[in-house]
């Protein structure tokens, strides 16, 4: 359980500090799949062609194969840098829609106190204590911290190891970079939930839907009741009804 | 004493007024006639739909009109027993469809989510209980051994250390030993691969239930009990309409949701989206990504069931 730590960052991250007070995003520890009275994201929103859309119509505008191939082919540094595989706004054009980031209430937009004004970028690694003491940051190296993913200027994104800024809808493409077969697996429908339709439209799930991404282990649940042991069913087979 | 033969003697000859002077042979026919007027009679005392429900042949002989008249007599009996709207579809399979099941084993964590949420769509009795899922809890040392699985395993969270999980249910085989055991035919696997009962036609001999290996088909031992407030009204005549006492029933990939291109009731539950179901026809469903880049198996492969449910493991 390490707190927030302050080691610098690993070398050659692209990252440049500027400046930081403390950190922002608080994630709601309810995540969506373990609750279960909370059921699947149904999105209203039409899909941009309207109505269901067939997989194999969806899926073939976008060569998933080659591209997963070729990222995981292509060194790090360079995976970074490659054009994101889903045009520039990070919106996927095959249809797949997201829920919305599981943000704590009244917690965004993040620039209602990181205004760069009130509030001055600290860029020094260390534990929060003001604010958002309830993050525990456990999510791989120690010296990982709120920069690494948050961006430091525009406090209502995040950013690319490349440095790229992408909104909080799109977050998958930053937890892609490091989580790559999982990303691939999760853009074909094979890693994480799916609802709807097996031949038409699906409801996605965001990463952070199911993984808080300050300490995205899956968290274990309470099993639903188990059977009944036959001895109670022997009483039926007596023809007691 | 001697006052009693005469009513009995004088019975069958008031019966055959029309037929002339009482030979042994007119005697006979005009017993057996009153004999079938009395059972025609006591079958339409019970009322019209039962002598139909009698009557009826198995579903695969039954024409389009018999199959409405069917279902209209169902839903008139369901909104009798349960006081509700229900409605019997009879969608047929989807051609060029073939449906396939995957679920990955690394990542189920046995919460038996699907196991309740299958029986709120599908209308098993409550009590008796059925349930058409079996979460088995294995130990990791083991691997896949059934001598150390465990289905009543019930510790305040799961995962347990030491254990992974493994969902049992209708494997959906291409060669289902269940429809080859049956001795009239009231089972028998659609084009698009689902296994289904006709519940109408099954006499309750549960010699298919012998012969799965999988131990996927139940038998309604009591009079299923099912509150009305849990029943779904949206049932299929093969699928999950409501059961009468003294008939097999069991997994059918929730046939009312899939056949309308919905996902079944499981992988929708699933919280760790360990489930997966599409058309094995599609080259582009995730059933057959799962196939051709995971390493998959199918459960007892050995007896040459060859199901359209598989095992796999994601990472």
């Amino acid at each position: 359980m390490t707190k927030i730590l302050p080691p610098p960052l690993a070398p050659g991250s692209g990252v440049a500090i500027l400046g930081l007070i403390t950190t922002q995003s608080t994630f709601t520890s309810s995540n969506k799949c373990n609750d279960p009275a909370v059921g699947p994201i149904h999105l209203a929103e039409p899909h941009p062609e309207g109505g269901p859309v067939p997989s194999r119509a969806t899926r073939s505008r976008f060569p998933a194969w080659g591209l997963g191939l070729l990222l995981a082919l292509l060194p790090p540094t360079l995976r970074a840098q490659a054009p994101p595989p889903q045009g520039g706004d990070g919106s996927m054009p095959e249809g797949i829609q997201v829920p919305k980031p599981p943000f704590t209430e009244g917690i965004f937009p993040c620039t209602s106190c990181h205004d760069g004004k009130s509030l001055k970028v600290n860029p020094t690694p260390r534990p929060l204590t003001a604010m958002h003491d309830d993050i525990v940051l456990k999510h791989g190296p120690a010296s990982r911290w709120c920069l690494d993913c948050h961006d430091a200027q525009d406090r209502d994104k995040l950013h690319l190891v490349s440095g790229e800024k992408i909104d909080f809808t799109v977050s998958y493409r930053l937890c892609g970079q490091c989580h790559g077969d999982k990303y691939r697996d999760w853009r074909v429908g094979v890693h994480g939930k799916r609802t709807g339709s097996w031949n038409g439209q699906k409801q996605y799930l965001l990463c952070v839907n199911c993984h808080n991404p300050h300490s995205p282990r899956f968290k274990p649940l309470k099993p639903m009741p188990p059977p009944e042991k036959p001895d109670r069913i022997q009483a039926w087979k007596g023809g007691a009804r | 004493m001697t006052e009693a033969p005469d009513p009995r003697s004088s019975e069958p000859l008031a019966g055959c007024e029309g037929c002339g002077s009482g030979g042994s042979d007119t005697s006979r026919r005009a017993f057996l006639g009153t004999a079938v007027a009395a059972v025609a009679g006591a079958l339409v005392g019970c009322g019209n739909d039962h002598v139909e429900d009698f009557l009826q042949h198995n579903f695969r002989e039954l024409s389009k009109a018999e199959v409405e008249e069917m279902i209209a007599r169902l839903e008139r009996e369901y909104k009798a027993q349960f006081g509700r709207e229900v409605h019997v579809g009879h969608e047929p399979p989807l051609p060029g469809v073939i449906f396939g099941y995957a679920l990955d084993l690394s990542r189920c964590i046995g919460c038996r989510r699907c196991v309740h949420a299958c029986v709120q769509e599908n209308n098993q009795s409550r009590d008796p209980q059925i349930q058409w899922i079996r979460v088995l809890q294995l130990d990791k040392e083991e691997g896949v051994d059934l001598r150390h699985a465990d289905q009543y395993y019930d510790p305040p969270e799961v995962p347990e250390e030491g254990h992974f999980y493994m969902p049992v249910q209708c494997q959906q085989c291409k060669k289902p030993p269940c429809v080859k055991a049956c001795p009239v035919g009231a089972t028998w696997r659609e084009k698009d691969g689902i296994v289904v009962v006709d519940y109408n036609w099954c006499i309750g001999c549960r010699y298919c239930m012998a012969a799965c290996p999988y131990g996927a088909r139940h038998f309604n031992w009591g009079e299923p009990h099912l509150p009305a407030e849990e029943l779904n009204p949206d049932t299929h005549l093969l699928g999950n309409r409501p059961r009468p006492k003294g008939v097999v029933e069991k997994c059918t990939f929730c046939i009312q949701r899939t056949r309308k291109g919905r996902y079944p009731a499981c992988v929708e539950i699933c919280p760790t989206g360990s489930r997966k179901f599409g058309n094995l026809l599609d080259p582009k469903s995730e059933i057959r990504y799962v196939l051709e880049n995971k390493r998959v198996f199918k459960f007892k492969e050995d007896l040459n069931t060859q199901p359209n449910f598989f095992y796999f493991y994601g990472v």
